[in-house]
């Protein structure tokens, strides 16, 4: 038995004993992940509300003034002898001055080898007592309670865009994780072996996979991404054998298909994008994943694709079983601006008048804040949440922005807000149950857009137009009643550059609001009035923070980077 | 338990991060980190060093024909494909797809998947017809060729390989309307015959002289450094600290959080001071407040307006 395999089973008799029973399969019972977020982490959002609430309460308002460093773990990444791939950690860290195994798989050549620092920019799972952290071509297994490296898994890629990896998927002792040449990869969580690899989307087509896979029930849902207008999709794949169960596309792609009617013509809307780069959220009691979609392709020319581009910039609803919509909420009619709608969107049980209401909201990158009945997609509430967005003529009945055509990109030059970034981006969002309060981090600022592509058939991909960075506006922390949309608060951050917050949020039970700020901090906020409570520099936060808990001790998990960080009490 | 050297060099990390800088204030505005699509001049942030022709596709990485079988596929693609697809293969008047974002295209090695098309023709449903065309595969070969050397010229994040330069006209304002306007927004703090003299010779590009204006970066205005006519360093983010004892300590903002504020002062000496709420006092002057502050209000034609004015400013 390996020590891996020591770690895990130790782990697993003490902490988890829940695992052990899901179908004698061991490791995480996808059943699990339905239930409220606590302890472990065992999906992209915690749970599959999205709403990053973790009910543990060690650290809360008033302990978390004693909040200090538990451990640092500097991850190192590329292939196993690679100049720099080889380090330790510093101090006897991470691999604790030696290797632990580094397991290759990959169809590429060294020739297109990736090294050096990595930069974590998704979510890490911690199931039975070890986290699970992805970057692109890499997967680090760690031990949650002081960060030793238990494993590495390096993919050797083919090429293609390496932005990011939002992290893995988990069922029973198995790994998910997406690879930028488009493979879904499976791993055995307990030593790191590969099991299989399956391509997901087309290399030659320039996708380029991102996402993090869901797993939910005996479905691994896979997004992927793509900047050469091609059409957008959702994949499910079985976790046992890797084979596909269905296809969703998010642009009618066959004469007939819904949506059409939107697009001038058929060659538009299979060329129309909607990709899906973030995960959705997942609702078991009607069985729809929810997902926001990409924006419209070419991104900034839409002179070649008149009309709103069903079902780009949109929140989807699809039957998990079936892969078939059951309703669509399109928060961005016809964008122009590279404004994707992919936010994680976040499940709520609202209360209103008195009587449970099924929601789900979503902040989208176009500075809009959206609540929408989850199980019909009928519009609840719109608001904007962009202090300075300014693209819209004002809403539709249905309460989706119309927006100004005006500001689109126009060869003399239109002033848009937000920059191309978007008010907010795939950071996630945090939700808290008990303050009713969805908190989002707001990003402003103006762009001179200038239209260069007059072509009636528009441009390809992201060009067509230039962009000249004209001023900066405060950016803040924003916490919105998921009833109106309004503000209740906004913690606004000083300075005169607009710098705001880095990475996502997380909301706790101990009435803290977890997230950096502009000038290179981590801080606990005071979820009710966002009052910082705590904070420490540690850089530039590049991910959200997350939460969890191991041997009775509550841990708050941060990335900066190639290096994480955790927190506990002592 | 964790080795007691854990806490050790976690110290040391945390002290030392305390160095790192996280960006200076009173610079222009930083780009929006975080996009899902990153500006293609950004190097990519994850997965670190780049290896060759990573962050590349197979189009790109592929290799090429012959030069003199390119040319010939070009020559046979002028006489045969361009009036339905283009002379830049971008989709042409008479309905031919966009070849450059063809699935068929992108996926064909050396036209064993173009060849059958052009041979049989296609008829999709919803789809543009193809007629069928007959050429000699060993023709067809070649344009696949020639196709396949323009996609390799593609630009980043999908974008068409660079035409031929464009010079789009983006003076359309009203310059009498500009100078009203000028007059009364912009005249309080610049001058036409003052720091202004000569705007347009400096910036001869339209679109430079216009983001600058906007962006109230080009280092005219009160409180800037030099003379009319040069470059001119912009004003700087000053800051003045109020201690509770009633210093007060005025300097260049470096950064500023909720917990921190860095200035240098006059000798070029920095300093540092925490911060809690309201203490100390700190009181931010901004040279490009006013420009700020004049952005939600802006109409295009405003701005427009302004430009054409200013472009008379030779």
């Amino acid at each position: 038995m390996s020590k891996t395999q020591r770690i895990l089973l130790a782990a697993s008799l003490l902490v988890a004993p829940a695992f052990l029973s899901a179908q004698n399969q061991g490791g995480l019972d996808p059943a699990s992940i339905v239930k409220p977020l606590a302890d472990s982490w065992p999906t992209y959002s915690g749970d599959y509300s999205g709403r990053r609430y973790s009910a543990l309460t060690q650290i809360n308002q008033t302990t978390v003034k004693g909040l200090s460093l538990a451990w640092v773990g500097k991850l190192t990444a590329g292939p196993p002898n690679a100049p720099g791939g080889g380090r330790g950690g510093f101090g006897g860290f991470g691999r604790g001055g030696g290797s632990s195994q580094v397991i290759v798989g990959g169809e590429g050549s060294d020739e297109f080898a990736t090294g050096g620092a990595p930069s974590v920019k998704g979510s890490i799972l911690q199931v039975g007592g070890v986290l699970y952290v992805t970057a692109p071509d890499n997967v680090w297994a760690l031990d949650a309670i002081d960060g030793h490296e238990l494993w590495r898994y390096y993919w050797k890629t083919r090429g293609g865009t390496h932005i990011g990896n939002r992290g893995a998927g988990m069922w029973h002792n198995y790994l998910y994780f997406e690879t930028p040449d488009n493979y879904l990869v499976s791993l055995d969580a307990r030593t790191g072996k590969e099991r299989w690899h399956v391509e997901i989307a087309s290399f030659n087509e320039q996708y380029f996979s991102t996402a993090a896979p869901v797993v939910v029930g005996d479905h691994v849902l896979a997004g992927t991404g793509n900047d050469l207008d091609m059409p957008g999709f959702l994949e499910s794949f079985d976790p046992e054998t890797g084979k596909l169960q269905w296809k969703f596309y998010t642009v009618p792609m066959k004469p007939g298909d819904p949506g059409l009617d939107t697009w001038p013509s058929l060659e538009a809307a299979r060329h129309g994008g909607g990709q899906t780069w973030v995960p959705g959220a997942y609702d078991p009691e009607t069985k729809l994943y929810i997902i926001g979609t990409g924006n419209p392709t070419p991104g900034y020319t839409g002179q070649g694709r008149k009309g709103d581009n069903l079902f780009t910039c949109a929140l989807v609803a699809i039957n998990v079983d079936t892969g078939k919509m059951a309703w669509y909420y399109q928060t961005s009619p016809h964008d122009t601006h590279d404004w994707d709608s992919a936010q994680t969107p976040v499940l709520i049980d609202g209360v209103i008048d008195g009587k449970p209401r099924k929601l789900v909201s979503t902040a989208s990158r176009n500075g809009y804040f959206f609540t929408v009945d989850r199980v019909t997609g009928e519009s609840f509430a719109t608001a904007k949440f962009g202090t300075t967005t300014n693209w819209t003529k004002g809403i539709r009945k249905n309460g989706s922005p119309e927006p100004d055509p005006g500001k689109e990109a126009t060869v003399p030059g239109s002033l848009v807000s937000p920059t191309e970034g978007g008010v907010t981006n795939w950071p996630p969002p945090a939700f808290s149950p008990e303050t009713g309060l969805f908190y989002i981090q707001e990003r402003n600022g103006f762009n001179l857009l200038y239209l260069t592509e007059t072509d009636p058939r528009g441009s390809m991909g992201l060009a067509g137009k230039t962009v000249g960075q004209v001023g900066s506006w405060p950016s803040a922390l924003r916490a919105i009643d998921y009833k109106t949309g309004k503000a209740v608060w906004r913690h606004e951050f000083p300075g005169v550059n607009g710098a705001g917050g880095s990475g996502g949020l997380l909301a706790t039970a101990g009435k803290l609001v977890f997230g950096g700020d502009g000038g290179g901090n981590l801080v606990a906020f005071d979820a009710t009035s966002g009052t910082p409570l705590w904070h420490t520099r540690i850089g530039s936060i590049s991910n959200a923070p997350q939460t969890y808990a191991v041997d009775g001790r509550q841990y708050v998990l941060v990335a900066v980077n190639d290096t994480l960080y955790a927190f506990g009490i002592y | 338990m964790r080795p007691s050297v854990t806490l050790a060099a976690a110290a040391v990390v945390l002290f030392s991060s305390i160095y790192v800088s996280v960006g200076a204030e009173g610079q222009p505005p930083v780009p929006t980190p975080a996009a899902q699509t990153p500006p293609v001049q950004t190097p990519p942030a994850g997965g670190g060093r780049q290896g060759p022709g990573r962050g590349t596709f197979p189009a790109q990485q592929r290799a090429l024909a012959d030069p003199a079988v390119i040319e010939r596929g070009g020559t046979l693609y002028g006489i045969n494909c361009r009036l339905c697809h283009g002379p830049d293969l971008r989709g042409g008047d008479l309905g031919g797809v966009n070849l450059l974002r063809s699935a068929l295209v992108l996926n064909d090695q050396d036209g064993e998947g173009i060849i059958p098309v052009v041979a049989q023709g296609r008829n999709n449903p919803g789809m543009p017809p193809m007629p069928a065309l007959p050429l000699p595969a060993d023709q067809v070969k070649a344009i696949a060729a020639y196709i396949h050397s323009v996609a390799a010229k593609a630009a980043g994040q999908g974008g068409p390989p660079p035409g031929p330069p464009v010079v789009l006209n983006i003076v359309v304002g009203d310059a009498a309307a500009g100078e009203k306007y000028f007059a009364a927004n912009c005249a309080s703090c610049h001058s036409p015959s003052g720091d202004l003299k000569g705007l347009a010779a400096r910036y001869s590009d339209p679109v430079q002289l216009q983001t600058t204006w906007v962006g109230g970066t080009f280092a005219g205005g009160r409180g800037a450094r030099g003379g009319p006519g040069g470059p001119v360093a912009p004003a700087q983010v000053t800051v003045a600290v109020t201690l509770p004892t009633g210093e007060r300590v005025e300097g260049r903002l470096d950064r500023i959080d909720d917990f921190v504020v860095t200035l240098t002062q006059a000798d070029g000496t920095p300093r540092t001071f925490r911060r809690s709420g309201s203490v100390p006092q700190v009181q931010i002057t901004d040279p490009l407040a006013a420009h700020k502050q004049l952005l939600p209000k802006y109409t295009d034609k405003d701005i427009h307006d302004v430009t054409a004015y200013l472009v008379t400013l030779k």
